[in-house]
């Protein structure tokens, strides 16, 4: 192949810019996912790979990276937990969820109740009517944890730590919410 | 200097329109469509028949499809091939968990689709449905009086990534570029929506020959987005028949399995004659051997509630998956020949609280969607017009200790996706780690469908839970996975393209692709040659475009010479008799403007940005949408 005179001989997604820049919104927790559809509908529109059918197989590829990317970015944004996650990276104060789990007594003891309460619902009288109740409590678990998310966040720099903590109880809250709905799903659909 | 190109969104001269059609691969019927004077359309035969009865016979001395296949299923059913996209990326297990009564014999294989034994020989499922995508290929090519530059190929919703596949491959056999693989349930929102400018949320409620899917869609100003898809590959008018068989043998004292081959299948060409005749009357008589009775619409829609019960409960997942109730659906769309049965509509109307929208023929309106995707993909209309953003059907992951699935991409994720998870090693000094791909929704990985195992060697030694090893999944527009696999610390890597465990291997596609030309005398040379000199033309068009479009802002004087250069150089290799050539031209220079391509979607994503605020961008996007089709 003949010399390529190419500065950026990468190519590649241009991922300099982060999520919240990617869709045009200051960096913070308070996102609508209705305010940034149209713009992830423009988003798509730019690098979808049907917009490249032309460009052959390595045009697919990069055309699939890229629409990868704003899939993932607007995921993140509009899920809870991905949100609270990705904003503490980009802040410089990344959370392993999976590694780091000292978590207060109070917190604990409520997901032992749930998942308790979630283990019996196969064994009680009205199963329907016992996972719903379980899904909306870990749904209102979740929420309190979103508004103490924010409250933590604004705080800056005192409240980060904090706020890496609340982040790992919502990743507990998701699972438990995930498990209710797996449940839930398949009590409907037996 | 070069040769004419175009602008997107232009209607070329009519010479110039490049050929591609949409394929409607059904389990009973197919059907081929393409845009024509800008209205989407199915072609027919010479006898003037749009659909060709999903059937093949394997001859002695020659191979046929469609309806005179079909005339020999009573007569030669075990060389007559029916529904056999019911066995499309299925292992025997599965075939003989179909509630169905198969006349063929399959030999086992260790692992994959079983092949069916004819009298010519053993042929895969993919094979046989390659013959039928032959056929509507030869029709639309004698009708449009050119080859194909390509085809987007529809697929139920709710198929597997093997199935997926298996189709891909029966598109390959067959002498078909896909320029797609489209879901069957978005293929005929795009057709209605298009059609009747239709906004809001849509339901689309597919019951074909063998296979069920539900789609929930909302449709935005030419953005088809799929909320969720949900449905069962296993479920279908064929169903509705063999319910009513049942009835008949019942009746007439009699069982399937004392039955001949070919009384299996007359008892089941009788029960579905007696499901068309009551969509137009309240009773008919059925006859079989010595019995006649009268079969009521009363009884038949007792036989088969059970079956559409199946299908309201997988609308209802889907509407919970979509976070939606019945009341948030505008619009319920009825596609596939077994939503023509009275019941299933009225079932579909309780439920839903509206009556479905049957204006577009149900058999044909996933070809013509299909066309009308087609059409933008080879760039004949604009793609500001038609944008499809599709999920996956089911959960991709992979399974960990214990024998369970964790999954790595949720279903009803929008595709394409990428994602990564990372696991360590738990074992000191452990050097290879095996990787078991899997895709369902349950937690025990039994219950879901294995697709891939592979193995990540090499790792350096070091104590357990130290390595970190990182698998990447990627599901392409397509629906088709990719997995790779690297250690993090010292990058030894390991890639797969998944070739589902249910598929065929590369080397059984390349005996296969042998055969068929040799079978149908095809000139393999020519053939590939045509298929080079495309792929060529393609991309050349495609940066003759880019260059008129960006060239000057993105790119250097020299990086804009150079790759003009290569342009011309591709443009001189097409006029070359060497398909190895021009392949390797091509190559070259899709390999050289890789970057400035790069550069064209960064740009794009900045000038989707640059100063404008979320409402901006809000009357911007309608703003493109004023000349669309559907206004």
């Amino acid at each position: 192949m003949s010399d390529i005179p190419f500065s950026d001989h990468t190519g590649g997604v241009d991922l300099r810019s982060n999520y919240f820049e990617l869709f045009g919104i200051p960096v913070g927790y308070d996102v609508e996912r209705s305010a940034i559809q149209p713009r992830y509908l423009e988003l798509q529109r730019v690098v979808h790979p049907d917009r490249f059918a032309g460009l052959g197989e390595r045009g697919q590829r990069l055309a699939i990276q890229y629409a990868a990317f704003v899939n993932e970015a607007f995921d993140t944004l509009c899920s809870p937990l991905k949100r609270a996650l990705y904003l503490l990276e980009v802040s410089g104060h990344p959370v392993d969820v999976e590694r780091n789990t000292v978590m207060d007594a109070a917190f604990l003891m409520e997901q032992m109740s749930l998942r308790e309460e979630l283990s019996e619902v196969r064994d009680s009288a009205d199963p329907e009517a016992a996972v719903e109740s379980v899904r909306e409590n870990a749904e209102a678990m979740m929420d309190a944890l979103k508004d103490e998310f924010v409250r933590l966040w604004q705080e800056g720099e005192t409240g980060y730590e904090q706020a890496a903590d609340c982040a790992r109880k919502m990743h507990f809250a998701e699972k438990l919410l995930d498990e209710a709905e797996q449940l839930e799903e398949e009590i409907l659909d037996s | 200097m070069l040769l004419q190109i175009s602008e997107p969104g232009q209607s070329p001269d009519p010479h110039q329109r490049k050929l591609a059609v949409g394929i409607d691969l059904g389990t009973t019927n197919s059907l081929v469509a393409t845009v024509r004077s800008g209205t989407a359309e199915t072609l027919p035969n010479i006898s003037g028949e749009h659909l060709l009865p999903s059937v093949v016979h394997y001859g002695s001395d020659c191979t046929i499809t469609g309806v005179d296949a079909r005339r020999l299923a009573a007569e030669d059913p075990l060389n007559t091939i029916i529904s056999v996209k019911r066995f499309m990326g299925r292992g025997i297990n599965d075939i003989h968990a179909l509630d169905d009564v198969l006349p063929y014999n399959f030999t086992r294989t260790d692992q994959g689709m079983p092949f069916i034994q004819t009298v010519q020989g053993e042929k895969s499922p993919v094979q046989v449905s390659a013959e039928i995508l032959k056929t509507l290929r030869r029709r639309a090519e004698d009708s449009l009086g050119g080859d194909l530059l390509g085809a987007v190929i529809t697929v139920p919703a709710y198929f597997d990534d093997a199935q997926r596949q298996a189709t891909k491959d029966a598109a390959r056999l067959a002498g078909l570029k896909v320029l797609r693989l489209l879901n069957e349930p978005t293929a005929a929102a795009v057709a209605y929506g298009l059609d009747q400018g239709g906004e809001g949320t849509i339901a689309v409620y597919d019951l074909g020959g063998g296979t069920f899917d539900i789609s929930i869609l909302r449709l935005h100003k030419g953005v088809f987005e799929v909320l969720a898809t949900g449905g069962d590959t296993a479920l279908g008018g064929d169903d509705f028949d063999n319910a009513v068989a049942g009835w008949i043998l019942q009746e007439a004292g009699l069982k399937m399995a004392d039955l001949c081959p070919r009384g299996q299948r007359k008892v089941l060409d009788a029960a579905c004659a007696a499901k068309i005749a009551l969509s137009d009357n309240e009773t008919t008589t059925v006859a079989f051997r010595s019995w006649q009775g009268e079969f009521t619409r009363e009884q038949f829609n007792s036989l088969i509630d059970p079956l559409i019960d199946q299908t309201l409960k997988s609308v209802k997942k889907s509407l919970r998956d979509a976070k939606l109730k019945a009341v948030d659906i505008d619009n319920v769309v009825m596609v596939g020949g077994s939503t023509r049965v009275l019941r299933v509509r009225e079932r579909v109307a309780e439920l839903i609280g509206k009556q479905p929208l049957t204006s577009i023929d149900p058999d044909r309106v996933v070809a013509i969607g299909a066309a009308l995707q087609a059409d933008v993909l080879v760039g004949n209309k604009s793609s500001d017009d038609l944008l499809l953003l599709d999920v996956i059907p089911l959960s991709l992951g992979l399974e960990t200790m214990g024998g369970l699935m964790e999954k790595v991409i949720h279903r009803n994720t929008t595709i394409p996706v990428a994602r990564a998870q990372e696991f360590t090693t738990f074992k000191d000094g452990q050097t290879a780690m095996a990787i078991h791909v899997l895709q369902g929704e349950r937690e025990v990985i039994d219950a879901n469908r294995s697709l891939a195992r592979f193995v990540l060697n090499g790792i350096p030694p070091m104590p357990a839970g130290m390595a970190r090893i990182r698998v990447t999944f990627q599901v392409d527009a397509d629906g088709l996975l990719s997995v790779s696999a690297r250690e993090l610390s010292s990058g030894v890597e390991a890639t797969i393209e998944i070739k589902p465990s249910y598929g065929l291997s590369e080397g059984q596609i390349a005996d296969m692709l042998q055969d068929s030309y040799a079978f149908a005398q095809e000139d393999k040379d020519a053939r590939r040659l045509l298929e080079a000199r495309v792929e060529a033309e393609r991309i050349f068009e495609a940066l003759e475009s880019a260059l008129k479009k960006d060239g000057d802002t993105l790119l250097s004087s020299e990086e804009y010479e150079h790759l003009t250069n290569e342009a011309r150089r591709l443009a001189q290799a097409t006029k070359s008799n060497d398909n190895a050539f021009i392949t390797q031209v091509t190559e070259d220079v899709a390999k050289a403007s890789e970057v400035f391509a790069s550069r064209r979607m960064n740009a794009g994503i900045h000038k989707a940005l640059s100063g404008h605020t979320v409402q901006d961008l809000a009357d911007e996007v309608s703003g493109t949408q004023n000349d669309g089709p559907e206004e």
